[in-house]
């Protein structure tokens, strides 16, 4: 007997994203938590720069597209004079990590009650593939056509177990998109993120792994298994801090 | 009854009872006060104070309040202004009612501490990228700025626009006997985030500039139409007339009815809106006017551009346009009638 | 029927096809409005386990109960 699945509306939209990019799968499991947790009528997006922007024509909810870098400021700002709404950053690792990197840390560092989801595809998708700060060593971008040197532009930043070590933070988790188990526990990664905002614990964070298959020069099943078998050996897969184990 | 008070502080308290509910920013000084006394004041009524970790972070804080429709502010000066021009033409962009105090001090990268009038340019041209303006009220007393304060938030609410106050240092620090307004109550705009999508948005890849840019030039001719401030004193009959606002407005009107009694045919022209600037107040001069005289403190003039355009809206006679420029500080009384006398003798040339 | 298939909004990505435990879906010759060729699910091979909603990246798939 099957079990009925169906797109959540406020995301049953045609989106502009690549063949076989992850986002389309990640934005819609953000909306069936919102759905199951009866909050899909009660959310607000601060949408970064980038692949990200492309929510603005998808998601039929109150959004507001920020600034390159800025959406964890921007979502402080909502999450303070509405503080019963859900408040969602969807951003990209060049969004959040690079441009946004202050505010992604300060948003941490002040435990803001609101959820960080970061789709983590090791470049900048939405300009054509440069090196991003999370580019893997030796990957070959546009803007780094020999491979990563570390050495000279530092090592990929793994931002959700910077937060979880350093900040008291109430949840911090990555996960990936790269299989059909991987995608179930994204899903309740998510979740666990969003209870911990309805629940007033402090900031969530869930950086997703995400296939970028066209820049990465890949079919999307090898750009899946790329995923699987390099990036989760460097950005492991799990829960860096998890409120039910806080006081 | 009146009560002496510091420019920020009244500035401050007078947001509050304009029904202000979210301040974030950064300390910088000559502003700081305004971020100090919301602080502990916000919080007292409910509202949402957020030291925020840079100007930029503020602003965009800021960005956040005002979607979700509520009356937000920030504050700052010099550089702290400089940062926060994105998040201002993110805020036209999208069509987000805010106000920014700039406490303007002198200088060009950090600058100085000194009270000026040197951000006139990107005040009332709108700094950030993109083609945008914003209302910019400029109070010479502080009595005057806490009633902008209120006026402020209705015209950005009115056009969505954003509002700046341009203040200067000294009008920051300086005390005045101050009559502070009544509360009002707040509000929350129709068009906030509520997270219920109640405010409909188009796909950001599906905008039509074309489309947009129609509205935008209708709105902005209206403000330009409809929101003109000024004072002027003496112009219908002047043979000169002084440009000033501010603080230095306040003390070339001390020296145009010095100069009135001591025979001289001068007059005032005082802006209360920088932005859109009082050319109306043109019409009014004297037709045989001989020149018209900006008092700015700033180095190089830059008021003077905007009086030169507006006297030949008004003129078909070429009249030049002076500019006295004292770079920092408000300038004495002696030093404008002084200069001017150097004007009528031909030692200082006009610009226009 | 257990599956229904928006093919407007396929892409041809193949994701569903690789995750597809039953070999249930390929793609047809025939493209569509964007000028992907889109998929068809054999219905007496499909079981409406899922898989190809939870992979499909564009909301192609609705599952039916």
């Amino acid at each position: 007997m099957a079990v009925e699945r169906k797109v959540p509306s406020i995301i049953d939209n045609p989106m502009n994203f690549c063949p076989g990019c992850g986002h389309g799968i990640i934005i819609r499991l953000i909306c069936e938590c919102l759905e199951e947790l009866g909050q899909d009528q009660n959310v607000i997006f601060a949408i970064g720069v980038g692949c990200s922007s492309n929510l603005g024509g998808g998601l039929v909810t109150d959004r507001l597209h920020c600034a390159h870098g800025r959406a964890g400021a921007v979502a402080t700002g909502m999450k303070r004079v509405n503080p019963d709404n859900m408040v969602i950053t969807y951003q990209g690792d060049g969004d959040a990590y690079s441009i946004g990197i202050a505010e992604s840390f300060n948003a941490a560092y002040r435990n803001e009650n609101i959820t960080v989801i970061t789709v983590n595809n090791t470049n900048f998708g939405m300009t054509g593939g440069q090196m991003s700060w999370t580019t893997m060593e030796g990957q070959k971008t546009t803007t780094s056509p020999h491979g990563r040197d570390c050495a000279v532009t530092g090592y990929p930043i793994r931002f959700p177990e910077l937060v979880a070590n350093e900040f008291r933070v109430a949840y911090a988790a990555r996960g990936s998109v790269s299989s059909p188990a991987r995608i179930n526990a994204l899903k309740g990664y998510i979740k666990n993120a969003l209870e911990a905002q309805i629940n007033k614990e402090g900031y969530s964070i869930v950086e997703v792994l995400s296939p970028c298959a066209v820049n990465w020069g890949m079919t999307p099943e090898e750009a899946m298994t790329h995923i699987e078998e390099d990036l989760t050996q460097y950005f492991p897969i799990g829960v860096f801090q998890d409120r039910r184990n806080q006081e | 009854m009146a009560e002496m008070m510091k420019g920020n502080i009244a500035i401050a308290e007078a947001a509050v009872r304009a029904g202000v509910r979210l301040y974030a920013g950064y300390p910088i000084t000559p502003s700081t006060e305004i971020m100090e006394y919301l602080s502990g004041r916000l919080p007292e009524v409910g509202g949402a104070f957020i030291q925020a970790e840079s100007e930029l972070a503020g602003i965009n804080m800021v960005i956040g309040g005002a979607s979700c429709g509520v009356r937000a502010l920030t504050a700052s000066s010099g550089p702290g202004i400089s940062l926060k021009q994105e998040g201002i033409s993110i805020l036209s962009d999208e069509e987000l009612s805010a106000v920014v105090i700039n406490v303007v001090r002198y200088g060009n990268g950090l600058g100085t501490l000194y009270s000026s009038q040197c951000d006139y340019n990107r005040e009332t041209r709108g700094g950030g990228n993109g083609d945008y303006r914003c209302i910019v009220l400029c109070p010479s007393s502080i009595q005057e700025a806490v009633e902008q304060i209120s006026l402020a938030y209705e015209l950005a609410e009115k056009y969505r626009v954003v509002s700046v106050l341009m203040t200067e240092g000294a009008l920051g620090q300086m005390m005045e006997p101050v009559d502070l307004p009544d509360f009002v109550e707040p509000k929350r705009n129709p068009w906030g985030f509520d997270g219920k999508y109640t405010y409909k948005k188009i796909g950001i890849f599906d905008r039509d500039s074309m489309k947009e840019s129609v509205l935008l030039k209708e709105k902005y001719a209206a403000i330009k139409e409809n929101e003109q401030r000024w004072e002027s004193e003496g112009v219908e009959d002047a043979d000169y007339v002084f440009v000033s606002y501010g603080l230095p407005g306040r003390s070339t009107l001390g020296a145009v009815r010095q100069l009135r009694d001591e025979g001289f045919r001068v007059g005032l022209i005082r802006p209360i809106t920088a932005w859109p600037f009082p050319e109306k107040a043109f019409a009014e001069i004297n037709p045989g006017v001989k020149g018209i005289i900006t008092v700015e403190a700033n180095a190089t003039g830059q008021l003077v551009d905007d009086a030169a355009l507006a006297i030949k809206k008004n003129s078909s006679a070429n009249i030049p346009a002076y500019a006295l420029t004292y770079v920092y500080g408000v300038p004495p009384i002696k030093s404008i009638k002084a200069d001017f006398k150097k004007i009528l003798n031909g030692e200082i040339r006009e610009v226009y | 029927m257990k599956v229904n298939v928006n093919e407007s909004r396929c892409k041809e990505c193949g994701l569903c096809i690789a995750h597809c435990p039953k070999e249930a879906i390929y793609l047809r010759s025939e493209v569509n409005s964007k000028g992907y060729r889109t998929v068809v699910v054999r219905e007496d091979k499909c079981i409406g386990c899922g898989m190809c909603y939870l992979t499909c990246p564009d909301g192609v798939y609705q599952i039916l109960a």
